[in-house]
């Protein structure tokens, strides 16, 4: 295994470009007022500052209520996303796995569509609580993928990952038929469903980091194994490895932050399998390199993928996860097509 | 099971009466002649997708539009009618049913035996398959401005046997609506105020351009999604940013929930909007505010007094 040096400058320049990805994200936006005057706003608000904030307390609400929490949002979702997806690659030693697969996404979209679909019935605020259905669904979906993957074959990956597509499939046949039963909650669930990071405000941000934290911490130190079982199972196990404890650590602590990202943002697709394969090939196979980087890319991705989201036609946003499978279905197509070209 | 079974008899049976029907039509229509119920039949009108002849004063009408139900019952219509989707639910009277005017079922139609079929614009596929059977299918488009809401009253006044009294009620509507503008201007003045018509906590919003959107502009009212007019026909979903930066006077959320009100206040940075200091968010009533009906009045009678409350303010 190759463990080039090189490689590990893509860990200081993608922190870079998500740092710049960030600066713009806070600095663009609908609202009235441009980046510079952000930035006085800001420094304005340091104690002792010499400037003037140029804003008026209503820019300055949009700025630092929403804007930034928005960005930092934006950057934890992309970076658990593409994290989980790596994560999902090397369990499976799979290239095409990613977060939704294994039922997670699935289970997330009925578990908001329930909530979201009846909660009126039982509660006065529903939306609260979509967020929490969406984590348990996503969790629920994994587990269930896992089980019957185990049941049902030899508990080799590529059983469990079709086990995945089998739950997948079912739980989105779930997910139709309660908004086929609900029509007037429609707009709603679709809404939720094309995933986005309109609410998001520091809330949200509270929310998604205990858990972004656990699932990170565990992803982030099993790079090595995931090298060793990138070996082979036997040499995995000669060199004193649990594969099945490693494996079924990774699928939980990936889930996690799959459930965490897409609790607060909907259903959010494509970043967990196109920046894993861009980081990839930037920094080799090795998975110590291929996770921190999928992070940093993964983060700096959305919240770029965000700020043309909500000024490709501002006032109107578009949705996220539109966005984000226009570009990243037609790159997939790329990327597979050089793949196959360089190994033939 | 069962009604898998029995779902082929009563097609058939269903088939069998709309057969007779259409064979006994013309003696029928000679007999009755100049007499009253079967007078000006056969009528021609222009529904969303074209001309429609129905032959005879229909007296099985099936609405699967609650603003259509609502229309029906309001020009006299409403007796005629033997059942309507399950969304019908205003007046009182409607005969409110499971049937799916979203997703329309032709064999669930079929078994009221209608002489006519009403529908949303976008079921053209159910509306074919119910001509094919000769069943005639209005096709009924979302109302775009006040006009289309008076417009597609006297249609359905016309293809009931209800005309003059359409007439006189898309008169009705038509001025008393006029009249709770006009009292509310005078009453405020020239207003200058903006608004925000929110029609769900995805912000969802709509433009000028849309039959709600319509309702507001006779008030004078300025509306904040404008600026997004070319996206979505007219139904933009607005960024928090740009909602809370154009600081609305007036907020109207058309949808449900008891705490609708209380979670715009929650939602971060909504606290500075002049609407939500001045505590200016009206919820209204969800069905009164998406359908094009004659409760348009009630819509304008909310908006009336919301704009009335904040012109006080200043």
């Amino acid at each position: 295994m190759r463990a080039p040096r090189p490689a590990w400058i893509w860990v200081p320049v993608s922190a870079g470009v998500l740092a710049a990805a960030m600066v713009v994200g806070a600095a663009a936006g609908s609202a009235g007022f441009g980046p510079l005057d952000a930035a006085a706003a800001l420094l304005s608000r340091l104690p002792f500052s010499p400037v003037a904030s140029p804003l008026n307390d209503l820019q300055f609400a949009v700025l630092v209520e929403l804007r930034l929490p928005r960005v930092v949002l934006g950057a934890m979702v992309g970076g658990l996303l593409a994290a989980a997806g790596a994560a999902y690659q090397g369990v499976f030693r799979n290239p095409l796995a990613d977060p939704y697969l294994l039922g997670a996404a699935g289970g997330a979209g009925l578990g908001a569509t329930l909530v979201l679909a009846y909660g009126s019935d039982l509660l006065d605020s529903p939306r609260a609580l979509v967020p929490v259905a969406a984590f348990v669904g996503a969790l629920a979906g994994v587990a269930a993928a896992y089980l019957l993957g185990a049941v049902a074959g030899t508990g080799g990956t590529a059983t469990l990952v079709l086990a995945g597509v089998a739950v997948s499939s079912f739980l989105s046949a779930g997910q139709t038929l309660v908004q086929m039963l609900r029509t007037q909650e429609l707009r709603r669930i679709y809404t939720w469903l094309l995933g986005g990071l309109g609410r998001g405000g520091w809330d949200d941000v509270g929310m998604v980091a205990p858990y972004a934290a656990v699932g990170l911490a565990v992803l982030m130190v099993s790079g090595r194994l995931l090298d060793l079982l990138a070996l082979g199972d036997e040499k995995a196990v000669s060199l004193g490895l649990n594969a099945t404890a490693v494996r079924v650590a990774v699928i939980a602590a990936a889930s996690l932050c799959t459930a965490a990202a897409v609790a607060v943002s909907g259903l959010i697709g494509f970043v967990g399998i196109v920046v894993p394969h861009i980081v990839r090939r930037l920094v080799g196979t090795g998975y110590r390199m291929i996770l921190p980087v999928s992070l940093l890319t993964g983060a700096a991705f959305l919240v770029l993928v965000d700020i043309a989201a909500r000024t490709a036609i501002a006032p109107a946003e578009l949705p996220l996860g539109v966005v984000t499978a226009f570009l990243g279905a037609p790159f997939f197509v790329f990327v597979l097509r050089t793949t196959r070209n360089r190994a033939g | 099971m069962r009604s898998a079974r029995r779902l082929p008899a009563v097609l058939l049976l269903a088939a069998l009466t709309l057969s007779a029907c259409g064979g006994g039509q013309e003696p029928a229509d000679q007999d009755q002649g100049a007499a009253s119920p079967g007078e000006g039949f056969p009528v021609t009108v222009e529904d969303g997708t074209g001309e429609v002849t129905i032959e005879a004063r229909p007296e099985r009408i099936v609405s699967l539009s609650p603003s259509s139900t609502e229309m029906l019952f309001e020009i006299g219509a409403g007796d005629q009618v033997v059942a309507a989707d399950e969304f019908s639910n205003y007046p009182e009277d409607a005969p409110t049913t499971d049937l799916s005017g979203f997703t329309p079922s032709v064999e669930a139609v079929s078994e009221y035996n209608p002489d006519l079929v009403i529908m949303a614009r976008d079921a053209e596929d159910a509306a074919a398959q119910l001509r094919e059977v000769d069943v005639p299918v209005l096709l009924i488009p979302a109302a775009e401005t006040l006009d289309d809401t008076y417009s597609q009253m006297r249609m359905l006044g016309e293809a009931t046997g209800h005309a003059q009294e359409a007439d006189e009620a898309a008169d009705r509507v038509e001025s008393e609506l006029d009249a709770v503008v006009q009292e509310t201007t005078e009453e405020v003045g020239e207003v200058d105020l903006t608004y925000y018509h929110e029609l769900d906590d995805g912000m969802y919003s709509a433009t000028s351009q849309t039959f709600i959107g319509q309702v507001y502009e006779r008030f004078g009212l300025e509306n904040i999604a404008d600026e997004a007019e070319d996206t979505a026909g007219g139904y933009p979903q607005l960024s928090a940013e740009f909602i809370v930066d154009q600081n609305p006077d007036l907020v109207f959320l058309a949808y449900e929930g008891e705490d609708a009100v209380a979670d715009l206040r929650g939602r971060p940075a909504f606290d500075s909007v002049t609407a939500v200091k001045n505590d200016d968010i009206v919820q209204l009533d969800p069905d009164i505010a998406s359908r094009w009906g004659p409760r348009v009045v009630d819509l304008a009678e909310s908006v009336s007094e919301a704009v009335t409350a904040a012109a006080r303010e200043r």
